[in-house]
């Protein structure tokens, strides 16, 4: 479903991302976790081609989309929803027309819009939110309106970089779960980048972890004990395999 | 309303009267031209910048000098420069209709650089979301940008509305009229000290009454 192949970015001499091969299996939760500076944002990036990359393939759906230009990019869009750290929502817009903005930008008729933004909405326990602004939200509330606004549209992927960050703990397994109900209710595939090692172990299934622009291992979880002896990568491959939650040193 | 008026006032109204409905044609055409070809000018700028949707280094730098040298002119000077393309536009040199047309000229460059500026101030992060979601540059333009920015493009042109007032006082050097003429002309020119004390005084309540009239809208459109 969603596929890179050999797949590099560089930023002048910079090579942020090296050769990179990875497939996404259609309906997984896939991790992407490493260190600050490990490529993991540049590359879920890459995958609704925020940031093109320089060599290699994007794969989404068996087709090339590097190659795609101007309004077949759009349309690729349109079916991977993203959120972020930041929600990056628009403060002049209710909740209600926030997420109501990729309907429209998919120029679907507005009597059908009502319908679907409140779909969304129930869906992440905000329906009684729709004509407050951003402002008047708490941030875990602010990344459910994103999650709605991402979802509205119905995609077969959702791109999630760093969705918890901002977020504090308990807000998190909010989101996570939000997420979850995601992945099993709508058969959403998603991929989250974050470099919280209890956000990745909680939510995915299959942890890819990164380091200096490459990929170090991608792991199958299996929840057991820590071993905070190793550095770097291998710390979170370590974690990851024994079900630690601290992060490496 | 009259009898209350100064009597000096009274003498002069059928004349302030006209003088006010000049500046009212030279101000709301230059208002017009802010909006209709400022807005465009400024977002496109912004939108050419580095790092932004369109980057092209050449059409900024070029569009950014224009807009640079334009604002950089001294407005009388401005208004004289232009004679000869008022002339060839407007068939005349004089009288309100030509003079409203320099006044359109700095209304453009005025308000895109304000534009431009309120534009920057919209988050890069919503840009990017927009972006992600499959949003053409009009999208962006419209659902997001124009959005985010309504306030402060609102402030910036009440702040550029009261620069036209203030530049169509000096009108009266190609004949264009105008109650900042007037006040030059009966008042200071015919040594009516009081005559031009009262027209300030009116320029004065004008210049409020838009300063309030934006801020307040700003602040009532603004739920960010």
């Amino acid at each position: 479903m969603v596929s890179l192949q050999n797949v590099t970015k560089r930023y002048g001499a910079f090579k942020a991302i090296q050769s990179i091969s990875l497939n996404i299996k259609p309906g997984e939760i896939h991790g992407i976790i490493g260190a600050s500076g490990a490529g993991k944002s540049t590359l879920l990036r890459m995958m609704n081609l925020l940031e093109k990359p320089d060599e290699g393939d994007v794969i989404i759906n068996n087709k090339k989309i590097n190659h795609l230009k101007g309004k077949e990019i759009r349309n690729i869009r349109q079916s991977l929803g993203m959120i972020f750290q930041g929600f990056h929502l628009v403060g002049n817009k209710t909740v209600f027309d926030n997420v109501a903005v990729p309907l429209e930008i998919a120029k679907i008729a507005k009597k059908n819009r009502t319908e679907r933004v409140m779909e969304s909405l129930r869906f992440v326990g905000l329906e009684a939110y729709k004509d407050k602004y951003p402002r008047q939200l708490s941030g875990g509330q602010k990344q459910r309106v994103a999650i709605a606004r991402a979802i509205v549209n119905n995609p077969s992927v959702l791109l999630c970089d760093e969705p918890t960050s901002s977020l504090d703990p308990t807000t998190t397994m909010e989101i996570l779960e939000v997420l979850k109900q995601i992945n099993q209710q709508l058969n959403v595939t998603i991929i989250i980048v974050s470099h919280e090692m209890e956000v990745i172990r909680s939510l995915s299934e299959r942890v890819t972890v990164m380091e200096d622009g490459q990929i170090y291992e991608v792991v199958e979880i299996e929840p057991t004990g820590v071993n905070k002896s190793t550095k770097g990568a291998a710390t979170f491959v370590e974690q990851l395999k024994s079900g630690g939650d601290s992060n490496p040193s | 309303m009259i009898p209350i008026l100064p009597k000096v006032l009274v003498e002069y109204q059928s004349e302030i009267w006209e003088s006010i409905v000049e500046s009212s044609i030279m101000v709301g055409f230059s208002v017009l031209a802010a909006l209709l070809v400022g807005l465009p000018i400024g977002t496109f700028l912004f939108l050419c910048r580095k790092g932004q949707l369109l980057e092209n280094r050449l059409v900024f730098s070029s569009l950014n000098l224009l807009v640079n040298i334009i604002r950089s002119f001294p407005f009388l000077l401005l208004v004289i420069f232009m004679i000869p393309f008022t002339r060839f536009v407007m068939g005349t040199a004089i009288g309100t209709a030509a003079a409203t047309l320099p006044m359109m000229v700095i209304a453009i460059a005025h308000y895109s650089r304000l534009v431009e500026q309120s534009l920057l101030d919209v988050p890069k992060g919503v840009i990017q979301a927009a972006v992600s979601m499959g949003a053409s540059v009009k999208d962006i333009i419209f659902k997001f940008l124009y959005v985010e920015s309504r306030s402060a493009l609102v402030l910036s042109m009440t702040t550029s509305t009261i620069s036209f007032i203030s530049y169509s006082t000096i009108m009266g050097v190609v004949g264009g009229g105008g109650i900042g003429d007037f006040a030059i002309r009966y008042g200071y020119l015919q040594y009516r000290t009081d005559l031009m004390v009262y027209i300030i005084i009116i320029i004065v309540i004008f210049v409020q009454i838009i300063q309030y009239s934006g801020i307040t809208l700003a602040r009532k459109i603004d739920k960010r």
